[in-house]
């Protein structure tokens, strides 16, 4: 089966994310008086083949701890993994 | 004898001939090592030289960790081979996990490109072995990407063991502890982002690297 993922990449609370707080420094100029807390991370879209569900989520896990997040410094959080193909009923 | 030293090129790297030159000025020899290379065999030493590694893209140094050399100089560090990383070769030592910590954007988000004043507060690396604890530096750095973080725990075990080899004396990037570069445990692996090579030729503004990578070829001599 193949699977969509959606994966989110961004600093630890505990890191200062300037390129966050730099945003958020600009929002009022633009009239946002009401955002606050804004952190930039990244996220990745990509396609994963596996035999069912839990065996993607585990080859994503691999895949987010070994290259897409540097564990020092950032969390991998997974927004979503879904079958590309729906599922046929019995 | 003379030293020979390793210098890794990576597709991005771009201070490879620096560090081939100044090694040279001081009376060693250096060869560029190609990043696909499988072993480096021969070699006294191995530098990871500075610049952007496959673009920095992901993170930097992130995709150049995986590079077929990186087995080999994992290896030779795990015998006791003096390796220095130095800026971009910082940054792939860290994420290589062959140091502790991560570089991160500098805290004001500006690409830094000036000389920094550096204290040397640490002998105990193959990079400060030959150069007395208090000693102060000029040595340019070069970066975006600069700032050492790491957790309190490690922060702790880098100052308790020493193992902090260089602080700026004015924290130009927000590096938690002005830390400029540290080593590993045994001081054979060590990381730096001022760039040592480009302060070797009083000709061009310098020449405050010279202990320092002299030090490395003695520490290579000893090795050998």
């Amino acid at each position: 089966m193949r699977f969509a993922v959606h994966l989110e990449v961004r600093l630890r609370p505990t890191i200062a994310d300037p390129e966050g707080a730099t945003i958020e420094r600009s929002l009022p100029a633009l009239g946002f008086d009401d955002v606050s807390n804004v952190r930039a991370g990244r996220s990745f879209r990509f396609e994963v083949e596996a035999d069912d569900e839990s065996a993607a989520r585990l080859r994503v896990s691999e895949l987010a701890h070994r290259l897409l997040a540097n564990p020092v410094m950032e969390d991998a959080d997974l927004l979503s993994l879904a079958p590309l193909e729906p599922a046929r009923l019995p | 004898m003379t030293r020979r030293v390793g210098v890794v090129l990576f597709p991005g790297s771009n201070c490879e001939h620096d560090v081939v030159r100044a090694i040279a000025g001081i009376g060693g020899q250096a060869e560029i090592v190609w990043h696909g290379a499988t072993t480096v065999d021969g070699f006294d030493a191995v530098v990871l030289p500075g610049g952007f590694a496959h673009g920095d893209y992901l993170r930097a140094g992130a995709l150049a960790r995986f590079a077929p050399v990186m087995g080999a100089v994992a290896d030779f560090a795990a015998s006791g081979g003096p390796v220095v990383g130095i800026c971009n070769g910082f940054q792939v030592l860290t994420e290589a996990g062959l140091l502790p910590g991560a570089l991160q954007k500098n805290a004001h988000l500006r690409f830094l490109c000036v000389p920094a004043a550096l204290r040397v507060d640490s002998t105990g690396s193959v990079l400060t072995r030959n150069v007395a604890v208090g000693t102060e530096l000029v040595l340019p750095i070069n970066h975006f990407v600069g700032r050492f973080v790491c957790d309190d725990a490690t922060l702790a075990e880098l100052v308790a063991d020493e193992r902090v080899v260089l602080r700026y004396l004015d924290n130009p990037n927000g590096s938690v502890d002005d830390i400029a570069g540290i080593c590993n445990r045994t001081g054979n692996v060590v990381g730096l982002m001022p760039h040592p090579e480009r302060a070797a030729d009083a000709l061009v503004g310098g020449v405050d690297g010279v202990p320092l990578l002299a030090s490395l070829l003695d520490i290579a001599a000893a090795a050998a």
